[in-house]
C-alpha cells in the first residue's frame, strides 16, 4: 500500500474509529464506516492539513469512498 | 461567575454602543478580544481603554471579500478563534411601499449574509477544537416585526432561523449556537428618537425603561461561557417583557 493510503487509512481510523480492516478501497464513507455528513467534512478537513492541500467544495463531494480519496489525493500530490 | 481566560472572541461592530459593551464584558472575564468595525478610531480607543489581550481588526461588512478575510486576520491576531459575536447591523427604514432593493439588499448583505460568512469562516477551527461559541444578535423586532423595518426585521428574523439549523448541525461537536434579541437599548441609535417616540416606546415595555447595552452584553456572556454548553439554538430575549415569547 502507498504512503498516501497509509496516511489516509490512519487518519480515517482514528476519525470515525472503525477498523483498520474495515479500511478498504471500495469502502464508503457513509454506507460502510459509519460517518454521518459532517464527518466526511472533517475528513477533507483532515486530508487538506495532513497533505498540505486544497480541496474544493465540488471536490470533496466525490470523494465518497477511501479509494476516492487516495486517488484524488495522489492526483493532487503528483 | 463565568470565566473566559484563555478564550479569544470575535466581535463585530464592536464600534457600536451594545459591540463596544459586549467586548468589554468578554474582555473583563479573561477573554482576548478581537474588536471589529468599519470605524477604526472608535475601535483604537475601545482597545486602548481596555489595555492587553485587544486586537483592532477593521472590516466593513458590505465587502464580502473583506468578509471571508476577518476569520483568517482574527486567528492570526489572537492565535485562535473560540467565540463569535455577531453583532454588528445596518438599518435602513422605510415604508414597504417605498422601499428601494438597494435598501433591501444592503441590510440583508450585513445582517444576515455577512453573519453567515462568518459563522462558516469559523466553523473550521471550532470543530477541530471541538469547543466553539457563535452568538448572533438578532433583535425583537426580528420575532414581532415592525413597521418601517421589512428588510431589518427579515434580516433579523433570518439570523434566527440561520442560527438553529447551524445548531443542529454542529451540536455534537461541542460548537453552540445561539441568538440573543435585543429590545430597545439605549444607545446612539435610540438616542435619535424625539420624545414622543421614546414615550410610545415605553408604552410597550412593561419594565418602563429603555435596556442598558450592559444587559445584553450580560447574556452575550452566559452563552459564550463554558457553563452555558447545553444551551444551543436558542434565542435569549432580552426586552424590559415587551414581547414574552
Amino acid at each position: 500500500m502507498s504512503d498516501v493510503a497509509n496516511r489516509v487509512k490512519k487518519i480515517v481510523v482514528e476519525h470515525l474509529g472503525v477498523e483498520e480492516s474495515k479500511v478498504v478501497d471500495n469502502a464508503s464513507f457513509i454506507d460502510d464506516l459509519g460517518a454521518d455528513s459532517l464527518d466526511t467534512v472533517e475528513l477533507v478537513m483532515a486530508f487538506e492539513e495532513e497533505f498540505g492541500i486544497e480541496i474544493p467544495d465540488d471536490a470533496a463531494e466525490t470523494i465518497q469512498t477511501f479509494g476516492d480519496a487516495v486517488g484524488f489525493i495522489s492526483n493532487a500530490n503528483a | 461567575m463565568f470565566d473566559l481566560t484563555g478564550k479569544t472572541a470575535l466581535i463585530t461592530g464592536a464600534s457600536g454602543g451594545i459591540g463596544g459593551e459586549i467586548a468589554r464584558v468578554l474582555h473583563g472575564a479573561g477573554a482576548t478580544v478581537g474588536l471589529s468595525g468599519t470605524r477604526t478610531e472608535p475601535l483604537e480607543a475601545l482597545a486602548a481603554e481596555l489595555g492587553e489581550r485587544a486586537h483592532v481588526l477593521p472590516c466593513n461588512l458590505s465587502d464580502f471579500a473583506a468578509v471571508d478575510a476577518l476569520p483568517k486576520q482574527a486567528i492570526e491576531a489572537m492565535g485562535s478563534l473560540d467565540i463569535l459575536v455577531n453583532n454588528a447591523g445596518i438599518t435602513r427604514d422605510n415604508l414597504f411601499m417605498r422601499m428601494s432593493d438597494d435598501e433591501w439588499q444592503s441590510v440583508i448583505d450585513v445582517n444576515l449574509t455577512a453573519t453567515f460568512k462568518l459563522c462558516k469562516g469559523v466553523l473550521r477551527g471550532m470543530m477541530k477544537a471541538r469547543w466553539g461559541r457563535i452568538v448572533n444578535i438578532s433583535s425583537v423586532v426580528g420575532a414581532t416585526g415592525n413597521p418601517g423595518q421589512g428588510n431589518y426585521a427579515a434580516a433579523k428574523a433570518g439570523v434566527i432561523g440561520m442560527s438553529k439549523s447551524l445548531a443542529y448541525e454542529v451540536a455534537s461537536r461541542g460548537i453552540t449556537v445561539n441568538a440573543v434579541a435585543p429590545g430597545f437599548i439605549a444607545t446612539a441609535m435610540t438616542d435619535k428618537l424625539n420624545d414622543d417616540q421614546k414615550s410610545a416606546i415605553m408604552g410597550q415595555i412593561p419594565a418602563g425603561r429603555m435596556g442598558d447595552p450592559a444587559e445584553i452584553a450580560a447574556a452575550v456572556l452566559y452563552l459564550a461561557a463554558p457553563e452555558a454548553g447545553y444551551v444551543t439554538g436558542t434565542t435569549l430575549h432580552v426586552n424590559g417583557g415587551m414581547a414574552m415569547l
